[in-house]
Protein backbone atom coordinates (compact mmCIF):
# COMPACT_ATOMS: atom_id res chain seq x y z
CA UNK A 1 0.00 0.00 0.00
CA UNK A 2 1.83 2.91 -0.53
CA UNK A 3 1.60 6.47 1.20
CA UNK A 4 -0.38 8.54 -1.18
CA UNK A 5 -2.92 5.92 -1.66
CA UNK A 6 -3.29 5.23 2.22
CA UNK A 7 -3.84 8.99 2.53
CA UNK A 8 -6.38 9.52 -0.09
CA UNK A 9 -7.87 6.46 1.86
CA UNK A 10 -7.79 8.22 5.11
CA UNK A 11 -8.85 11.49 3.76
CA UNK A 12 -12.21 9.64 2.45
CA UNK A 13 -12.43 7.95 5.65
CA UNK A 14 -12.39 10.66 8.22
CA UNK A 15 -14.81 13.08 6.11
CA UNK A 16 -17.03 10.06 5.49
CA UNK A 17 -17.16 9.91 9.14
CA UNK A 18 -17.76 13.55 9.80
CA UNK A 19 -20.32 13.21 7.19
CA UNK A 20 -22.36 10.66 8.40
CA UNK A 21 -22.36 11.91 12.14
CA UNK A 22 -23.85 15.63 10.79
CA UNK A 23 -26.52 13.84 8.51
CA UNK A 24 -27.83 11.31 10.52
CA UNK A 25 -28.01 13.21 14.09
CA UNK A 26 -30.91 15.43 12.90
CA UNK A 27 -32.73 12.02 12.03
CA UNK A 28 -36.29 12.27 14.61
CA UNK A 29 -36.33 8.88 16.71
CA UNK A 30 -40.16 7.82 14.94
CA UNK A 31 -37.25 7.08 11.72
CA UNK A 32 -34.98 5.15 13.98
CA UNK A 33 -35.81 1.76 12.74
CA UNK A 34 -36.40 2.93 8.99
CA UNK A 35 -33.02 4.43 8.94
CA UNK A 36 -31.42 1.59 10.78
CA UNK A 37 -32.52 -0.76 8.06
CA UNK A 38 -31.61 2.10 6.01
CA UNK A 39 -28.13 2.41 6.84
CA UNK A 40 -28.12 -1.37 6.98
CA UNK A 41 -28.94 -1.99 3.46
CA UNK A 42 -25.97 0.74 2.71
CA UNK A 43 -23.14 -1.87 4.47
CA UNK A 44 -23.99 -3.84 1.25
CA UNK A 45 -22.21 -1.75 -0.75
CA UNK A 46 -20.25 -4.71 0.18
CA UNK A 47 -21.07 -6.44 -2.68
CA UNK A 48 -18.74 -4.10 -5.16
CA UNK A 49 -16.06 -6.02 -2.64
CA UNK A 50 -17.16 -9.35 -3.48
CA UNK A 51 -17.75 -8.85 -7.54
CA UNK A 52 -14.20 -7.88 -8.08
CA UNK A 53 -13.25 -11.38 -5.44
CA UNK A 54 -15.79 -13.65 -7.79
CA UNK A 55 -13.87 -11.95 -11.10
CA UNK A 56 -10.44 -12.88 -9.98
CA UNK A 57 -11.55 -16.11 -8.25
CA UNK A 58 -8.67 -18.43 -9.51
CA UNK A 59 -8.53 -21.94 -7.69
CA UNK A 60 -11.56 -23.65 -5.31
CA UNK A 61 -10.33 -21.95 -2.33
CA UNK A 62 -11.04 -18.30 -3.43
CA UNK A 63 -14.43 -19.70 -5.06
CA UNK A 64 -15.68 -20.67 -2.01
CA UNK A 65 -15.19 -17.88 -0.57
CA UNK A 66 -16.57 -15.97 -3.54
CA UNK A 67 -19.21 -17.24 -3.60
CA UNK A 68 -20.00 -17.46 0.29
CA UNK A 69 -19.77 -13.42 -0.27
CA UNK A 70 -21.53 -13.08 -3.14
CA UNK A 71 -24.25 -14.36 -1.54
CA UNK A 72 -24.14 -12.73 2.07
CA UNK A 73 -23.67 -8.93 -0.11
CA UNK A 74 -26.46 -9.76 -2.27
CA UNK A 75 -28.58 -11.00 0.58
CA UNK A 76 -27.56 -7.81 2.01
CA UNK A 77 -28.61 -5.64 -0.89
CA UNK A 78 -31.62 -6.81 -2.03
CA UNK A 79 -33.36 -7.38 1.37
CA UNK A 80 -32.39 -4.44 2.83
CA UNK A 81 -33.30 -1.92 0.71
CA UNK A 82 -36.36 -4.19 0.13
CA UNK A 83 -37.75 -4.28 3.74
CA UNK A 84 -36.68 -0.56 4.39
CA UNK A 85 -39.11 0.14 0.97
CA UNK A 86 -41.96 -1.73 2.85
CA UNK A 87 -41.34 -0.21 5.83
CA UNK A 88 -41.47 3.16 4.47
CA UNK A 89 -44.45 2.68 2.43
CA UNK A 90 -46.62 3.03 5.82
CA UNK A 91 -45.28 5.60 6.86
CA UNK A 92 -45.96 7.41 3.33
CA UNK A 93 -49.75 6.54 3.27
CA UNK A 94 -51.52 9.76 4.67
CA UNK A 95 -53.67 9.01 7.73
CA UNK A 96 -57.47 8.89 6.82
CA UNK A 97 -58.61 9.46 10.49
CA UNK A 98 -56.83 12.93 10.66
CA UNK A 99 -59.73 14.17 8.16
CA UNK A 100 -61.55 14.23 11.10
CA UNK A 101 -59.43 17.04 12.96
CA UNK A 102 -61.35 19.13 10.25
CA UNK A 103 -64.54 18.03 11.75
CA UNK B 1 -13.37 3.68 -25.60
CA UNK B 2 -10.35 2.09 -23.84
CA UNK B 3 -9.63 0.60 -20.75
CA UNK B 4 -8.28 3.79 -19.27
CA UNK B 5 -11.64 5.52 -19.66
CA UNK B 6 -13.50 2.94 -18.61
CA UNK B 7 -11.67 2.78 -15.61
CA UNK B 8 -12.18 6.25 -14.61
CA UNK B 9 -15.82 6.04 -15.99
CA UNK B 10 -16.13 3.49 -12.90
CA UNK B 11 -14.64 5.67 -10.23
CA UNK B 12 -17.30 8.25 -11.88
CA UNK B 13 -19.80 6.26 -11.17
CA UNK B 14 -18.28 5.04 -7.76
CA UNK B 15 -18.59 9.03 -6.29
CA UNK B 16 -21.95 8.98 -7.86
CA UNK B 17 -22.97 6.01 -5.80
CA UNK B 18 -21.46 7.59 -2.65
CA UNK B 19 -23.14 10.87 -3.32
CA UNK B 20 -26.78 9.51 -3.65
CA UNK B 21 -25.94 7.29 -0.35
CA UNK B 22 -25.13 11.21 1.77
CA UNK B 23 -28.02 12.33 0.28
CA UNK B 24 -30.67 9.58 0.53
CA UNK B 25 -29.76 9.60 4.07
CA UNK B 26 -30.51 13.26 4.50
CA UNK B 27 -33.84 12.58 3.13
CA UNK B 28 -34.46 10.35 5.72
CA UNK B 29 -34.84 13.29 8.40
CA UNK B 30 -38.54 13.16 7.52
CA UNK B 31 -41.26 10.90 7.41
CA UNK B 32 -42.53 12.55 4.03
CA UNK B 33 -39.08 12.14 2.18
CA UNK B 34 -37.75 9.13 3.76
CA UNK B 35 -39.09 6.55 0.84
CA UNK B 36 -38.03 8.78 -1.57
CA UNK B 37 -34.48 9.11 0.63
CA UNK B 38 -34.21 4.98 0.66
CA UNK B 39 -34.67 4.84 -3.27
CA UNK B 40 -31.72 7.68 -4.18
CA UNK B 41 -29.63 5.43 -1.64
CA UNK B 42 -30.70 2.38 -3.63
CA UNK B 43 -30.15 4.72 -6.97
CA UNK B 44 -26.55 4.81 -6.02
CA UNK B 45 -26.16 1.06 -4.74
CA UNK B 46 -27.35 0.37 -8.23
CA UNK B 47 -25.13 2.89 -9.79
CA UNK B 48 -22.30 1.40 -7.95
CA UNK B 49 -22.95 -2.27 -8.68
CA UNK B 50 -23.53 -1.89 -12.51
CA UNK B 51 -19.99 0.14 -12.57
CA UNK B 52 -17.94 -2.49 -10.79
CA UNK B 53 -19.95 -5.24 -13.21
CA UNK B 54 -18.96 -3.11 -16.30
CA UNK B 55 -15.06 -3.35 -14.75
CA UNK B 56 -15.03 -6.69 -14.56
CA UNK B 57 -16.41 -7.78 -17.80
CA UNK B 58 -14.03 -5.21 -20.18
CA UNK B 59 -11.58 -7.09 -17.73
CA UNK B 60 -12.53 -10.69 -19.56
CA UNK B 61 -13.98 -13.23 -17.46
CA UNK B 62 -13.91 -17.04 -17.79
CA UNK B 63 -17.22 -18.96 -17.17
CA UNK B 64 -15.86 -20.26 -13.59
CA UNK B 65 -16.03 -16.66 -12.47
CA UNK B 66 -19.62 -15.86 -14.30
CA UNK B 67 -21.23 -18.76 -12.91
CA UNK B 68 -19.79 -17.59 -9.10
CA UNK B 69 -21.12 -13.86 -9.91
CA UNK B 70 -24.20 -14.75 -11.46
CA UNK B 71 -24.98 -17.87 -9.03
CA UNK B 72 -23.89 -16.12 -5.50
CA UNK B 73 -25.90 -13.33 -6.20
CA UNK B 74 -29.15 -15.29 -7.62
CA UNK B 75 -28.73 -17.24 -4.60
CA UNK B 76 -28.08 -14.72 -2.12
CA UNK B 77 -30.48 -11.77 -3.58
CA UNK B 78 -33.80 -14.20 -3.99
CA UNK B 79 -33.08 -15.40 -0.14
CA UNK B 80 -32.90 -12.13 1.21
CA UNK B 81 -35.68 -11.03 -1.44
CA UNK B 82 -38.05 -13.43 0.04
CA UNK B 83 -37.02 -13.07 3.54
CA UNK B 84 -37.83 -8.82 3.11
CA UNK B 85 -40.97 -9.81 1.43
CA UNK B 86 -42.34 -12.60 3.97
CA UNK B 87 -40.58 -11.27 7.16
CA UNK B 88 -43.26 -9.72 9.54
CA UNK B 89 -43.21 -5.80 10.98
CA UNK B 90 -43.12 -7.15 14.60
CA UNK B 91 -39.50 -9.12 13.22
CA UNK B 92 -38.14 -6.57 11.96
CA UNK B 93 -35.11 -6.38 14.11
CA UNK B 94 -34.13 -9.67 13.76
CA UNK B 95 -33.93 -9.46 10.04
CA UNK B 96 -31.63 -6.30 10.62
CA UNK B 97 -29.88 -8.31 12.66
CA UNK B 98 -29.70 -11.18 10.38
CA UNK B 99 -28.11 -8.54 7.67
CA UNK B 100 -25.55 -7.62 9.93
CA UNK B 101 -24.27 -10.74 10.42
CA UNK B 102 -23.96 -11.75 6.40
CA UNK B 103 -22.60 -8.08 5.46
CA UNK B 104 -19.64 -8.30 8.07
CA UNK B 105 -19.39 -12.09 7.11
CA UNK B 106 -18.68 -10.96 3.52
CA UNK B 107 -16.68 -7.88 4.65
CA UNK B 108 -14.53 -10.92 6.76
CA UNK B 109 -13.97 -12.79 3.42
CA UNK B 110 -12.84 -10.15 1.44
CA UNK B 111 -9.81 -9.92 3.53
CA UNK B 112 -9.33 -13.22 4.16
CA UNK B 113 -8.88 -13.70 0.34
CA UNK B 114 -6.69 -11.01 0.12
CA UNK B 115 -4.77 -12.26 2.43
CA UNK B 116 -4.46 -16.02 0.81
CA UNK B 117 -4.00 -13.90 -2.42
CA UNK B 118 -0.64 -12.12 -1.38
CA UNK B 119 0.84 -15.56 0.71
CA UNK B 120 0.44 -17.52 -2.61
CA UNK B 121 3.58 -14.98 -3.65
CA UNK B 122 5.29 -15.29 -0.81
CA UNK B 123 9.56 -16.22 -0.54
CA UNK B 124 10.75 -18.37 1.30
CA UNK B 125 12.96 -16.38 3.23
CA UNK B 126 9.92 -15.76 5.33
CA UNK B 127 7.37 -12.53 5.31
CA UNK B 128 5.10 -11.72 3.22
CA UNK B 129 5.55 -9.38 0.28
CA UNK B 130 2.89 -6.68 -0.23
CA UNK B 131 2.21 -7.07 3.75
CA UNK B 132 2.97 -3.82 4.62
CA UNK B 133 1.95 -2.33 8.45
CA UNK B 134 -1.11 -0.23 7.29
CA UNK B 135 -2.65 -3.49 5.19
CA UNK B 136 -2.26 -5.88 7.71
CA UNK B 137 -3.73 -3.30 10.19
CA UNK B 138 -6.91 -3.11 7.56
CA UNK B 139 -6.75 -6.93 6.72
CA UNK B 140 -6.87 -8.19 10.39
CA UNK B 141 -9.31 -5.52 11.63
CA UNK B 142 -11.54 -6.29 8.67
CA UNK B 143 -11.76 -9.91 9.64
CA UNK B 144 -11.91 -9.48 13.27
CA UNK B 145 -14.80 -7.11 13.03
CA UNK B 146 -16.46 -9.02 10.22
CA UNK B 147 -16.30 -12.03 12.55
CA UNK B 148 -17.03 -10.71 15.23
CA UNK B 149 -20.68 -9.31 14.00
CA UNK B 150 -21.05 -12.34 12.15
CA UNK B 151 -21.20 -14.73 15.08
CA UNK B 152 -22.81 -11.92 17.75
CA UNK B 153 -25.64 -11.09 15.17
CA UNK B 154 -26.79 -14.61 14.30
CA UNK B 155 -26.74 -14.86 18.49
CA UNK B 156 -28.90 -11.37 18.62
CA UNK B 157 -31.07 -12.72 15.93
CA UNK B 158 -31.38 -16.42 17.62
CA UNK B 159 -32.57 -14.59 20.93
CA UNK B 160 -34.99 -12.19 19.70
CA UNK B 161 -36.62 -15.06 17.38
CA UNK B 162 -36.82 -17.32 20.98
CA UNK B 163 -34.20 -20.22 19.21
CA UNK B 164 -32.36 -19.06 22.11
CA UNK B 165 -33.84 -18.01 25.68
CA UNK B 166 -33.95 -14.33 26.18
CA UNK B 167 -32.51 -13.70 29.24
CA UNK B 168 -28.97 -13.16 30.25
CA UNK B 169 -27.38 -16.72 29.81
CA UNK B 170 -24.86 -16.68 32.37
CA UNK B 171 -21.98 -19.19 32.29
CA UNK B 172 -19.36 -19.64 35.47
CA UNK B 173 -16.49 -17.85 34.50
CA UNK B 174 -18.05 -17.07 30.95
CA UNK B 175 -16.81 -12.85 31.61
CA UNK B 176 -13.06 -13.63 32.52
CA UNK B 177 -13.26 -16.42 29.23
CA UNK B 178 -14.53 -13.42 27.16
CA UNK B 179 -11.95 -11.31 28.26
CA UNK B 180 -9.56 -13.71 27.94
CA UNK B 181 -10.54 -13.95 24.28
CA UNK B 182 -10.39 -10.25 23.66
CA UNK B 183 -7.30 -10.19 25.12
CA UNK B 184 -5.85 -12.93 23.37
CA UNK B 185 -7.56 -11.75 20.31
CA UNK B 186 -6.21 -8.37 20.02
CA UNK B 187 -2.38 -9.72 21.08
CA UNK B 188 -2.43 -11.48 17.95
CA UNK B 189 -3.70 -8.73 16.07
CA UNK B 190 -1.26 -6.63 17.20
CA UNK B 191 1.68 -8.88 17.28
CA UNK B 192 0.15 -9.42 13.41
CA UNK B 193 0.66 -5.93 12.37
CA UNK B 194 4.18 -5.26 13.71
CA UNK B 195 4.92 -7.70 11.61
CA UNK B 196 3.43 -6.33 8.83
CA UNK B 197 5.16 -3.58 9.15
CA UNK B 198 8.61 -5.51 9.31
CA UNK B 199 9.45 -4.92 13.22
CA UNK B 200 9.55 -8.80 13.65
CA UNK B 201 9.37 -11.15 11.28
CA UNK B 202 7.76 -14.25 10.51
CA UNK B 203 7.79 -17.03 8.11
CA UNK B 204 4.60 -16.54 5.77
CA UNK B 205 2.90 -20.07 7.85
CA UNK B 206 3.23 -18.43 11.21
CA UNK B 207 1.35 -15.42 10.23
CA UNK B 208 -1.45 -17.62 8.40
CA UNK B 209 -2.05 -19.30 11.63
CA UNK B 210 -1.83 -16.16 14.29
CA UNK B 211 -4.63 -14.77 11.63
CA UNK B 212 -6.47 -17.74 12.14
CA UNK B 213 -6.27 -17.23 15.64
CA UNK B 214 -7.54 -14.09 15.69
CA UNK B 215 -10.17 -15.33 13.50
CA UNK B 216 -11.33 -17.77 15.75
CA UNK B 217 -11.02 -15.43 19.01
CA UNK B 218 -13.56 -13.28 17.09
CA UNK B 219 -15.68 -15.73 16.10
CA UNK B 220 -16.59 -17.18 19.48
CA UNK B 221 -16.04 -13.83 20.96
CA UNK B 222 -18.84 -13.10 19.29
CA UNK B 223 -20.88 -15.63 21.01
CA UNK B 224 -19.58 -14.78 24.83
CA UNK B 225 -20.61 -11.06 24.41
CA UNK B 226 -24.28 -11.20 23.32
CA UNK B 227 -24.95 -14.43 24.93
CA UNK B 228 -25.03 -12.89 28.54
CA UNK B 229 -26.73 -9.58 27.53
CA UNK B 230 -30.53 -9.63 28.65
CA UNK B 231 -33.64 -9.43 25.32
CA UNK B 232 -34.18 -5.87 26.59
CA UNK B 233 -30.79 -4.87 25.55
CA UNK B 234 -30.69 -6.68 22.46
CA UNK B 235 -31.66 -2.86 20.31
CA UNK B 236 -28.89 -1.03 21.80
CA UNK B 237 -26.56 -4.24 20.49
CA UNK B 238 -28.08 -4.96 17.30
CA UNK B 239 -27.27 -1.04 16.52
CA UNK B 240 -23.89 -1.33 17.55
CA UNK B 241 -23.73 -4.44 15.66
CA UNK B 242 -24.43 -2.35 12.81
CA UNK B 243 -22.08 0.12 13.09
CA UNK B 244 -19.50 -3.02 13.34
CA UNK B 245 -20.61 -3.87 10.17
CA UNK B 246 -20.08 -0.57 8.75
CA UNK B 247 -16.65 -0.29 9.71
CA UNK B 248 -15.70 -3.76 8.79
CA UNK B 249 -16.76 -2.96 5.36
CA UNK B 250 -15.03 0.28 5.48
CA UNK B 251 -12.27 -1.50 6.57
CA UNK B 252 -12.48 -3.98 3.39
CA UNK B 253 -12.55 -0.49 1.87
CA UNK B 254 -8.82 0.08 2.26
CA UNK B 255 -7.80 -3.99 1.75
CA UNK B 256 -9.47 -3.76 -1.70
CA UNK B 257 -8.45 0.27 -2.44
CA UNK B 258 -12.12 0.51 -3.42
CA UNK B 259 -13.55 4.21 -2.26
CA UNK B 260 -17.47 3.39 -2.37
CA UNK B 261 -16.86 0.49 0.48
CA UNK B 262 -14.96 3.13 1.99
CA UNK B 263 -17.43 5.66 2.33
CA UNK B 264 -20.53 3.72 2.40
CA UNK B 265 -18.95 1.89 5.46
CA UNK B 266 -18.10 4.98 7.45
CA UNK B 267 -21.35 6.45 6.87
CA UNK B 268 -22.72 3.16 8.51
CA UNK B 269 -20.47 3.09 11.39
CA UNK B 270 -21.01 6.60 12.16
CA UNK B 271 -24.82 6.51 11.85
CA UNK B 272 -24.97 3.25 14.03
CA UNK B 273 -22.62 4.29 16.86
CA UNK B 274 -24.87 7.83 17.19
CA UNK B 275 -28.59 5.32 17.30
CA UNK B 276 -26.80 3.22 19.54
CA UNK B 277 -25.80 6.18 21.80
CA UNK B 278 -29.04 7.42 21.64
CA UNK B 279 -30.97 4.08 22.25
CA UNK B 280 -28.59 3.63 25.34
CA UNK B 281 -29.23 7.22 26.48
CA UNK B 282 -33.15 6.25 26.24
CA UNK B 283 -32.02 3.73 28.67
CA UNK B 284 -29.99 5.40 31.18
CA UNK B 285 -27.74 2.70 30.28
CA UNK B 286 -24.30 3.35 29.40
CA UNK B 287 -23.04 0.81 26.56
CA UNK B 288 -20.55 -0.11 28.41
CA UNK B 289 -22.75 -1.21 31.43
CA UNK B 290 -25.05 -3.07 28.62
CA UNK B 291 -22.40 -4.93 27.41
CA UNK B 292 -20.65 -6.04 30.40
CA UNK B 293 -23.98 -7.86 32.11
CA UNK B 294 -28.15 -7.55 31.41
CA UNK B 295 -30.70 -6.77 33.43
CA UNK B 296 -30.97 -9.32 35.85
CA UNK B 297 -27.27 -10.41 35.29
CA UNK B 298 -25.66 -8.28 38.40
CA UNK B 299 -26.83 -10.94 40.96
CA UNK B 300 -28.33 -9.60 44.11
CA UNK B 301 -30.06 -6.47 42.97
CA UNK B 302 -33.30 -8.09 41.94
CA UNK B 303 -35.88 -5.74 42.95
CA UNK B 304 -37.71 -5.82 46.30
CA UNK B 305 -41.13 -5.39 45.61
CA UNK B 306 -43.00 -8.98 44.70
CA UNK B 307 -45.89 -9.31 43.31
CA UNK B 308 -47.16 -10.10 46.73
CA UNK B 309 -46.39 -5.84 47.67
CA UNK B 310 -50.21 -4.67 47.33
CA UNK B 311 -53.21 -6.09 46.02
CA UNK B 312 -54.10 -6.43 42.55
CA UNK B 313 -57.56 -4.93 41.07
CA UNK B 314 -59.16 -6.57 38.48
CA UNK B 315 -61.31 -4.63 36.28
CA UNK B 316 -64.15 -6.36 33.17
CA UNK B 317 -64.28 -5.45 30.08
CA UNK B 318 -67.97 -3.61 30.22
CA UNK B 319 -66.39 -1.56 33.18
CA UNK B 320 -63.48 -0.55 31.44
CA UNK B 321 -65.27 0.27 28.17
CA UNK B 322 -67.83 3.32 30.13
CA UNK B 323 -65.03 4.28 32.32
CA UNK B 324 -63.41 4.63 28.49
CA UNK B 325 -66.19 6.00 26.64
CA UNK B 326 -66.51 8.90 29.65
CA UNK B 327 -63.38 10.12 29.55
CA UNK B 328 -62.45 13.37 27.94
CA UNK B 329 -58.62 12.60 27.41
CA UNK B 330 -57.16 8.98 27.17
CA UNK B 331 -53.46 8.18 26.59
CA UNK B 332 -52.76 4.51 24.74
CA UNK B 333 -49.61 3.39 25.92
CA UNK B 334 -48.73 0.42 23.31
CA UNK B 335 -45.96 -2.00 24.08
CA UNK B 336 -44.28 -4.95 22.46
CA UNK B 337 -46.65 -7.51 23.79
CA UNK B 338 -49.18 -5.51 21.37
CA UNK B 339 -47.22 -6.03 18.55
CA UNK B 340 -47.06 -9.37 19.29
CA UNK B 341 -51.10 -9.94 19.83
CA UNK B 342 -51.16 -8.20 16.51
CA UNK B 343 -53.34 -6.10 17.97
CA UNK B 344 -52.43 -3.09 16.48
CA UNK B 345 -55.46 -2.68 14.53
CA UNK B 346 -57.56 -3.74 17.51
CA UNK B 347 -56.34 -0.55 18.97
CA UNK B 348 -56.35 1.68 15.77
CA UNK B 349 -60.34 0.72 15.68
CA UNK B 350 -61.12 1.40 19.31
CA UNK B 351 -59.36 4.78 18.94
CA UNK B 352 -61.22 5.65 16.25
CA UNK B 353 -64.44 4.62 18.53
CA UNK B 354 -63.66 7.18 21.13
CA UNK B 355 -62.48 9.39 18.52
CA UNK B 356 -66.06 9.41 16.93
CA UNK B 357 -67.33 10.17 20.62
CA UNK B 358 -65.74 13.40 20.99
CA UNK B 359 -62.68 11.91 23.18
CA UNK B 360 -58.71 12.96 22.74
CA UNK B 361 -57.11 10.11 21.78
CA UNK B 362 -53.05 10.00 21.74
CA UNK B 363 -50.57 7.35 21.88
CA UNK B 364 -47.42 7.09 24.02
CA UNK B 365 -44.18 5.70 22.50
CA UNK B 366 -41.70 4.85 25.13
CA UNK B 367 -38.51 5.66 22.63
CA UNK B 368 -37.22 1.95 23.28
CA UNK B 369 -41.14 0.51 22.80
CA UNK B 370 -41.33 -2.40 20.78
CA UNK B 371 -37.56 -3.97 20.21
CA UNK B 372 -36.19 -0.90 18.35
CA UNK B 373 -36.12 2.65 18.46
CA UNK B 374 -38.67 3.60 16.32
CA UNK B 375 -40.45 0.33 16.28
CA UNK B 376 -43.34 1.02 17.62
CA UNK B 377 -43.89 3.76 15.15
CA UNK B 378 -43.74 1.16 12.23
CA UNK B 379 -45.89 -0.94 13.79
CA UNK B 380 -48.90 1.54 14.33
CA UNK B 381 -48.21 3.38 10.90
CA UNK B 382 -48.61 -0.24 9.79
CA UNK B 383 -52.00 0.16 11.33
CA UNK B 384 -52.65 3.26 9.19
CA UNK B 385 -52.58 5.84 12.75
CA UNK B 386 -52.07 9.11 11.80
CA UNK B 387 -48.50 9.56 12.91
CA UNK B 388 -49.30 13.16 14.35
CA UNK B 389 -51.43 10.97 17.21
CA UNK B 390 -47.78 9.70 18.39
CA UNK B 391 -46.47 11.32 21.17
CA UNK B 392 -43.12 11.12 22.26
CA UNK B 393 -42.06 10.78 26.10
CA UNK B 394 -40.69 14.39 26.43
CA UNK B 395 -44.28 15.53 25.00
CA UNK B 396 -46.54 13.18 26.39
CA UNK B 397 -45.08 12.80 29.84
CA UNK B 398 -46.69 16.36 31.19
CA UNK B 399 -49.88 15.55 29.72
CA UNK B 400 -50.31 12.48 31.69
CA UNK B 401 -51.60 14.37 34.92
CA UNK B 402 -54.12 15.87 32.93
CA UNK B 403 -55.32 12.19 30.99
CA UNK B 404 -58.68 11.01 32.79
CA UNK B 405 -57.31 7.05 31.61
CA UNK B 406 -53.91 5.84 30.10
CA UNK B 407 -54.92 2.63 28.37
CA UNK B 408 -51.40 0.24 29.10
CA UNK B 409 -51.50 -2.52 26.32
CA UNK B 410 -49.12 -4.59 26.20
CA UNK B 411 -46.10 -2.82 27.66
CA UNK B 412 -44.69 -3.03 30.96
CA UNK B 413 -40.67 -1.98 32.11
CA UNK B 414 -41.55 1.40 30.17
CA UNK B 415 -44.03 2.18 32.63
CA UNK B 416 -42.99 1.19 35.85
CA UNK B 417 -42.16 3.90 38.75
CA UNK B 418 -39.77 2.14 40.09
CA UNK B 419 -37.63 3.26 37.62
CA UNK B 420 -38.25 7.27 39.69
CA UNK B 421 -38.15 5.74 42.85
CA UNK B 422 -36.62 2.84 44.22
CA UNK B 423 -32.63 2.87 44.07
CA UNK B 424 -32.70 -0.86 44.51
CA UNK B 425 -34.24 -1.50 41.07
CA UNK B 426 -32.12 -2.65 38.29
CA UNK B 427 -34.12 -0.15 36.04
CA UNK B 428 -33.76 2.64 38.02
CA UNK B 429 -32.53 5.49 36.24
CA UNK B 430 -34.81 4.99 33.26
CA UNK B 431 -37.07 7.31 31.63
CA UNK B 432 -40.28 6.16 31.84
CA UNK B 433 -43.33 7.17 31.18
CA UNK B 434 -45.16 8.82 33.94
CA UNK B 435 -48.63 6.86 33.38
CA UNK B 436 -48.99 6.39 37.38
CA UNK B 437 -49.92 10.01 37.08
CA UNK B 438 -52.91 9.61 34.91
CA UNK B 439 -56.26 9.85 37.19
CA UNK B 440 -56.90 6.47 36.01
CA UNK B 441 -54.62 3.55 34.54
CA UNK B 442 -56.35 0.07 32.97
CA UNK B 443 -53.17 -2.40 32.10
CA UNK B 444 -54.62 -4.95 29.42
CA UNK B 445 -52.57 -7.51 30.04
CA UNK B 446 -52.42 -11.60 29.65
CA UNK B 447 -50.77 -12.38 33.28
CA UNK B 448 -48.78 -10.85 36.07
CA UNK B 449 -45.71 -12.04 34.21
CA UNK B 450 -42.47 -9.73 34.27
CA UNK B 451 -41.80 -8.01 31.20
CA UNK B 452 -38.50 -8.52 29.89
CA UNK B 453 -36.35 -6.89 32.54
CA UNK B 454 -37.36 -10.02 34.95
CA UNK B 455 -38.71 -7.63 37.62
CA UNK B 456 -42.24 -7.05 38.78
CA UNK B 457 -44.21 -3.67 38.32
CA UNK B 458 -45.36 -1.48 40.98
CA UNK B 459 -47.91 0.37 38.78
CA UNK B 460 -49.75 -3.10 38.77
CA UNK B 461 -50.66 -2.71 42.29
CA UNK B 462 -51.17 1.05 42.66
CA UNK B 463 -54.85 1.47 43.26
CA UNK B 464 -55.63 3.50 40.62
CA UNK B 465 -54.99 0.83 38.12
CA UNK B 466 -57.41 -1.93 36.79
CA UNK B 467 -56.24 -4.98 35.82
CA UNK B 468 -58.20 -6.53 32.68
CA UNK B 469 -56.53 -9.64 32.01
CA UNK B 470 -56.67 -11.04 28.43
CA UNK B 471 -54.94 -11.49 25.16
CA UNK B 472 -54.19 -7.75 23.95
CA UNK B 473 -55.70 -9.03 20.40
CA UNK B 474 -58.78 -10.42 22.35
CA UNK B 475 -58.77 -7.32 25.11
CA UNK B 476 -59.03 -4.94 22.24
CA UNK B 477 -61.67 -6.55 20.75
CA UNK B 478 -64.15 -6.84 23.61
CA UNK B 479 -63.51 -3.51 24.43
CA UNK B 480 -64.85 -2.37 21.11
CA UNK B 481 -67.77 -4.75 21.04
CA UNK B 482 -67.92 -3.05 24.70
CA UNK B 483 -68.04 0.65 23.95
CA UNK B 484 -69.97 -0.10 20.68
CA UNK B 485 -72.58 -1.29 22.67
CA UNK B 486 -72.63 1.40 25.02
Amino acid sequence: MTTDVLIEDLTVFVLAILLGFEVISRVPATLHTPLMSGTNSIHGIVLVGAIGLAATADDPLTGVLAFVAMAFAGANVVGGYWVTDRMLQMFKRRPTSTDKAVR
Amino acid sequence: MNASNIGHLVQLSFIAGAALFVIGLHLMNSPATARTGNRISATGMVIAIVAELVFVIQGGLGLGNCVLLIGGLAVGGGLGLRMARTVAMTSMPQLVSLFNAVGGAAAALLALNDFIALDGHRVLAGGVPGLDGWRTLFIVADVVIGSVTFTGSLIASAKLMGRIKGQPILIPGGRIFTWLLLVAGLSVSIVMVLAGAGVVTYDSHVLTLLLLAALACALIFGVTMVLPIGGADMPVVISLLNAFTGTAVAMAGFVVGNVVLIVGGALVGASGAILTRLMASAMNRSIANILVGGFGAAEGTQATLTSAGGTVREVSVDDAAIQLAYASKVVIVPGYGLAVAQAQHGVRELADLLEARGIDVSYAIHPVAGRMPGHMNVLLAEANVPYPQLKEMDEINPEFERTDVALVVGANDVTNPAARTDRSSPIFGMPILDVDKARSVIVVKRSMGRGYAGIDNALYVNPKTGMLFADAKRGLQELVAAVKAL
